[in-house]
């Protein structure tokens, strides 16, 4: 008791010798919030009903932001605890958009219960970081203060599987058939098609360390090549196939994408670094505007319509007698499809994992690793570069070229406009957040990032707080690019920055991310 | 015994012919030719900038040279250009390993890893070019256990064992150029080109490389070709040393013999200041003899 209080001691007195420090730093931040905010928030031009500009200001608007600015570098300057830190900013803000409701609308009771959430969070920060001054700072290391969970850790991957296995059943169960769709749709599927081409770009990116920006590129080949081959070329040879377009075409789809793949990995063989993501940037442009201009290839801007849904194994998803409801005797709904397309794309991707995972093992994964650490050093082993980088570009684009071949059997409709640059700036965005080379990062980072956005949607509350001219999808972009800037800061690395080794003698041990090298193209 | 040192004298593993290599104007190996024999501890020596590295270089791949030939011969008679083979091509091919002045590891992958990537090319072969090893065959199986084996091999030698699934990135700096011998050592090699070995490493740690080269050269029959700075190691190990100075041999023959050579002394270890004159005289009279018998 006595010691415990004598530790104690010196560190309450150092946090407050810390408070005119704190408050000085907090003060000048607050000064940068106001000069940035007086030009953005603070004024606002707005057109009145004679069509005239004409000039508002927000003051209260950019005096909050300055007072969220000094709590924020006031708390982080001060306290010591992460989680007290974070306990009290959050906090801090709910009570300063309570104080805007306020302000704003009325003193109502959803403002009394924001205010409340606000105090009651602070509190419990100012709580924490208490706790944490009176105890001396502990010394176990990661794997000691987690070593309660080593017992569950070999069931966390089968479980994980069962629940993605048992999602579209759980949505269904949990919000009825109408409801659903957008569950598995929106949210399952979607993501699952961002994780799928986050492993396919981090065979690229993560292990074999070259940047590729123009991974979109086999996303197109992909799509196109089930698009043109199930509208054009099974039709006018062996109709009798229509029903098997999308199993018959998803094969031909990767192929031709690692095929791609292949070409573009030639020319740029030499190519290291900035100057590789420049012509693989390029690559991508190259095929959105064929796609474009070759009109009679491609149909142009216009796309690529009514294109065959994939069949559960031959029996159509429709209201005929022969469909999939009136085989099974069920009731036709349009749920059954979305039920079987989020079945295969999580098929699809557990595949590109299955791979993966093995090819890691491998020599052929290894030399890929032993490519991104040090391409001299594998030159002098003996291993050819040439090869391992060819078969990362191929392996990459094919799984790609999978996924699209997907895409085009979801949407029913394919246009370029579906594979911009900014479809591959989210891929890479995925695998690097999510930490180049872990598979488990990019779930993390396509959960986050694409359920993020779908989320924004949900979040209706927030027009209660912000006035009914709110929408949160507006901010989509700004929250992504902050998010980015957070993560990067808070680990620079990625979510999963560790390496698990391929190989081990007596015990795997994770290798630290300072030593992995990112790869230099 | 005397069998396999005929063998040795008969033919040279490694035999440099003329060997020229420019830079633009920098000549920076010029009409350089020496040989290694099988089973021999050769060591290139030479003032910093002599050209060294550049000969390794060129020996293992990394640059084409400009002007002259690099034959190697295996002891069962094949033999190979190294100057026409690609780079991984002589280490996969022609048996040639070699090491980095500025350590080259996979600092990323653990030990165990670096010894695994050393034997990429029989484990391809193993996988049946990756195909059966995604199927996870018997076969591949059996080759994988054994490669592990091979690496256990070479770390014990090395005296790693107990670091086998650490990051490489993460050994003491002696023992990342003992892991790097050792990564080389798993491609089997017959001629190991080892640069700058004994680089950064205190007297104890040099004297358990001398054991580790011997050692491979004795169990193994590896021929060393060697870039040291180290006397103790040089004079200690090798059979035979070469000196290079501006990129032009000025010296070849036993430890013994280089170490009186004048022309060594004034170039290499470098001569007192009142005796700079009168060791150039000398150096001139040597080298126009040693002319003289070119032309001759």
């Amino acid at each position: 008791m006595t010691i415990a209080a004598q530790t104690s001691l010196p560190a309450a007195r150092a946090a407050e010798s810390q408070i005119p420090k704190a408050a000085r730093e907090a003060g000048f931040a607050a000064l940068v919030m106001l000069g940035l905010s007086f030009p953005i928030l603070a004024l606002r031009t707005e057109q009145n009903m004679s069509n005239e500009l004409i000039l508002t200001s927000r003051w209260s608007w950019a005096l909050i932001a300055c007072i969220a600015v000094f709590i924020a570098r006031f708390v982080q300057i001060l306290f010591r605890s992460a989680l007290a830190k974070t306990l009290t900013v959050f906090g801090s803000l709910v009570l300063l958009g309570g104080l805007a409701r306020a302000a704003g609308a009325a003193f109502d009771t959803f403002a009394a219960s924001v205010f409340a959430i606000g105090v009651a969070l602070v509190a419990l920060g100012l709580v924490w970081e208490r706790r944490a001054a009176t105890t001396p700072p502990s010394t176990r290391t990661a794997a000691e203060r987690f070593a309660w969970f080593a017992p569950a850790k070999p069931y966390v991957a089968p479980f994980a599987l069962g629940l993605l296995a048992a999602y579209p059943l759980l949505a269904l169960a949990a919000v009825g058939q109408g409801g659903s769709i957008k569950w598995i749709d929106n949210f399952g599927i979607q993501i699952l098609i961002y994780i799928m081409l986050g492993w396919g770009l981090n065979i690229v990116v993560g292990l074999a360390g070259l940047l590729d920006l123009g991974y979109v590129a086999f996303y197109a080949v992909g799509a196109y090549a089930y698009a043109l081959i199930s509208t054009q070329v099974i039709p006018a040879t062996f109709p009798g196939l229509g029903v098997w377009a999308f199993w018959i075409c998803l094969p031909i789809s990767g192929l031709l994408a690692a095929l791609w793949g292949i070409l573009l990995g030639f020319p740029v063989l030499r190519l290291r670094g900035d100057y590789l993501a420049i012509v693989t940037l390029a690559f991508g442009e190259i095929i959105r505007l064929v796609l474009i201009n070759w009109v009679d290839f491609s149909n142009g801007y216009a796309g690529i319509s009514s294109i065959p849904r994939p069949s559960f194994f031959g029996v159509p998803f429709n209201a005929s007698d022969e469909g999939f409801a009136a085989l099974f005797g069920l009731e036709f709904s349009p749920i059954y499809r979305t039920i079987f397309l989020y079945y295969v794309i999580l098929c699809l991707a557990l595949l590109t994992a299955f791979v993966t995972v093995r090819l890691r093992r491998l020599p052929v994964g290894r030399a890929w690793e032993a490519l991104r650490e040090d391409e001299i050093a594998c030159r002098s082993l003996g291993i050819n570069t040439t090869n391992t980088k060819l078969t990362a570009f191929a392996l990459g684009a094919m799984f790609g070229g999978f996924a699209g071949c997907f895409f085009a059997a979801r949407q029913g409709f394919i246009s370029p406009e579906s594979f911009t640059f900014l479809e591959s700036a989210q891929v890479l965005a995925i695998v690097v957040l999510g930490g180049t080379g872990s598979l488990l990062g990019v779930v993390i980072a396509s959960i986050a990032l694409v359920g993020g956005f779908e989320i924004l949607r949900e979040l209706d509350f927030l027009k209660q707080v912000f006035g009914e001219s709110f929408d949160p999808t507006q901010y989509r972009t700004l929250l992504f690019g902050l998010s980015m800037v957070l993560i990067m800061l808070w680990k620079p690395r990625g979510l999963v920055s560790t390496r698990e080794p391929t190989a081990f003698l007596k015990e795997s041990k994770a290798v630290s991310s300072s030593l992995v090298k990112e790869g230099h193209g | 015994m005397s069998a396999s040192l005929q063998t040795r004298t008969a033919a040279p593993l490694l035999q440099v012919d003329h060997l020229t290599m420019r830079f633009g104007g920098l000549v920076a190996i010029n009409d350089l030719s020496f040989e290694a024999r099988a089973g021999d501890i050769t060591a290139l020596i030479g003032p910093n900038g002599a050209g060294k590295t550049t000969v390794f270089n060129c020996i293992t791949g990394f640059y084409k040279p400009t002007e002259g030939m690099i034959t190697l011969t295996h002891p069962d008679g094949s033999s190979y250009l190294l100057e026409r083979l690609p780079d991984f091509r002589i280490n996969w091919r022609a048996k040639v390993a070699r090491t980095f002045q500025n350590i080259r590891l996979f600092q990323g992958m653990t030990v165990l890893e670096n010894l695994l990537v050393a034997q990429h090319n029989p484990l391809m072969i193993a996988s049946g070019m990756t195909f059966l090893g995604v199927l996870g065959t018997k076969g591949y199986r059996e080759s994988s256990r054994k490669s592990i084996e091979k690496a256990e091999y070479w770390l014990e030698k090395t005296g790693l064992v107990e670091r086998a699934d650490d990051a490489a990135g993460d050994l003491p700096y002696g023992a990342q150029r003992r892991l790097e011998i050792a990564r080389a050592m798993c491609t089997d090699p017959v001629l190991l080109c080892l640069d700058e070995p004994a680089a950064g490493l205190n007297p104890r740690e040099s004297l358990e490389l001398n054991t580790l080269l011997r050692s491979i050269r004795k169990d193994h029959g590896t021929a060393i070709l060697l870039i040291e700075h180290d006397m103790s190691v040089v004079m200690e190990i090798s059979d035979h040393v070469v000196v290079l100075d501006y990129g032009t041999k000025i010296a070849d023959g036993t430890p013994e013999e280089v170490r009186n050579d004048p022309r060594v002394i004034a170039a290499y270890l470098g001569v007192e200041d009142e005796e700079v004159e009168e060791v150039e005289a000398e150096v001139e009279v040597v080298a126009e003899q040693v002319e003289a018998e070119h032309k001759a």
